[in-house]
C-alpha cells in the first residue's frame, strides 16, 4: 500500500510538471508588475501565498492601480475566482469523504491545474480510493505551488530594477487577453466576452468599477442564454 | 495608487479568505448535493465575464499615454488575442504580445 501511495504522489507531480513551464513566467509577471505597481516584497509574497489565484491578483492589482474603494477591489477580483465553486462542487464527489483538514488544504490549493489534472484522472480511473485521489491530487501541486511561490518572490525581488521604457505598465493587459483568449471556445463564451467589452466600456465613466461590475453580471447572464438557446437549437 | 499599507493588507486577507471559502464552499460545506443548472451555467461565464470589461479600457485608453489609443500596444493586444485564440496557449499568447509590443515601440521609436 505504501508504494502505491507513493506512487500516486509521484504520478500526480509527473503530471503537474508541465505546468510549471505556464507558472513560472506568470508568477514572475505578477511579482514585478505589483511591485511596479506600489506593492513591496512582503505584500507581493503575502497575495501570492495566501490567495494563488493569479488571475484575481491580477485583477485585484489593476483595481488597486485604478484607486478603487476596497470593496469594488474584492468585488471584481473575488468574481474572476467563482469559478471554483464549481471546481469545488465536482470534486466534491472525489474527494468530499476526505478528512477535513485535508479537504481544507486542498481547497486552499484549488487551481485550475490541480482541478484539471485531479477530474480526469478521477474520472478515467474510478477505482481510486479517496486517499489515493488525495495523493494524486497533492502531487500534481508539489512543484506547481512551490514555483508559483518562488517565481512571484524573484519577480518582486527584480520589479524595482526594470525601467520604465519596458512600457510594463502594457504586461498586465496582455497577460489578461492572453488568459481570456483560450476561453474563447463556444459562442457563448463569445458573446459574453463581447457583452463584458461593450458594457465596459460604454459604462467606463461611472466611478471606480461599477461599470465593470454591471459589464460582468450582464456578461454572465448573455453566456448563459446563449448557452440555453444553443442547446434548444440542437436538441 | 495611494492606498495604506493597512488597506492592502485589508485587501489581501479578505480576498484571500473570500477565494478559500469559493474553493471550500461545496468540498467542506455543501457535500455532495447536486448545484442548481443555473447556478453551474452562470459560473461557467465568470472568467469570461469579468476579464474582458477589465482589460478593453486598458488597451483602448492606456494611461502611459494619457489615454490616448496608441498604435504598439493596441497591436500587441490584437496579436496577443490572434495567438490566444489559434493556438489556445496562454504563454505563447503572452510572448508573442510581447515581442510586438517592443518591436512597435522600437519601430515608432
Amino acid at each position: 500500500m505504501r508504494s502505491k501511495s507513493q506512487s500516486m504522489l509521484l504520478q500526480g507531480a509527473r503530471d503537474g510538471a508541465p505546468f510549471v513551464l505556464v507558472v513560472v513566467p506568470f508568477a514572475l509577471l505578477f511579482g514585478v508588475v505589483a511591485t511596479e505597481a506600489g506593492l513591496n516584497v512582503a505584500e507581493v509574497m503575502g497575495m501570492s501565498v495566501l490567495v494563488i489565484a493569479g488571475a484575481s491578483q491580477f485583477a485585484a492589482l489593476q483595481q488597486m492601480v485604478a484607486d478603487a474603494p476596497i470593496v469594488m477591489i474584492l468585488a471584481t477580483s473575488l468574481a474572476v475566482n467563482l469559478r471554483m465553486a464549481m471546481y469545488s462542487a465536482s470534486l466534491t464527489p472525489y474527494l468530499g469523504a476526505a478528512p477535513l483538514w485535508q479537504r481544507a488544504l486542498a481547497a486552499y490549493m484549488m487551481v485550475d491545474q490541480s482541478y484539471m489534472l485531479g477530474v480526469t484522472k478521477f474520472e478515467s480511473v474510478p477505482e481510486l480510493g479517496v486517499a489515493e485521489r488525495m495523493r494524486y491530487y497533492f502531487g500534481t501541486l508539489i512543484l506547481i505551488a512551490p514555483s508559483w511561490y518562488v517565481a512571484s518572490l524573484v519577480g518582486a525581488l527584480v520589479g524595482k530594477t526594470i525601467p520604465p521604457e519596458f512600457a510594463l505598465d502594457f504586461a498586465m493587459p496582455i497577460t489578461f487577453l492572453a488568459m481570456i483568449a483560450p476561453m474563447l471556445r463556444t459562442l457563448a463564451h463569445v458573446a459574453a466576452a463581447a457583452t463584458s467589452v461593450i458594457v465596459a466600456l460604454a459604462l467606463a465613466g461611472l466611478p471606480y468599477g461599477t461599470g465593470l461590475l454591471i459589464a460582468a453580471i450582464g456578461a454572465m447572464i448573455v453566456g448563459a442564454s446563449t448557452e440555453v438557446v444553443l442547446e434548444r437549437r440542437r436538441a | 495608487m495611494t492606498m495604506t499599507t493597512g488597506e492592502i493588507w485589508v485587501v489581501i486577507f479578505s480576498l484571500a479568505v473570500g477565494t478559500f471559502l469559493i474553493r471550500f464552499s461545496f468540498l467542506g460545506l455543501v457535500g455532495d448535493r447536486p448545484l442548481p443548472p443555473l447556478l453551474l451555467r452562470l459560473l461557467r461565464y465568470t472568467p469570461v465575464a469579468v476579464l474582458p470589461g477589465l482589460v478593453a479600457p486598458l488597451v483602448l485608453w492606456p494611461e502611459a499615454t494619457g489615454g490616448t489609443p496608441e498604435p504598439a500596444r493596441l497591436s500587441a493586444a490584437a496579436v496577443t488575442l490572434a495567438i490566444g485564440l489559434f493556438a489556445r496557449n496562454t504563454l505563447y499568447a503572452i510572448i508573442g504580445g510581447a515581442v510586438t509590443l517592443f518591436g512597435m515601440l522600437w519601430l515608432l521609436g
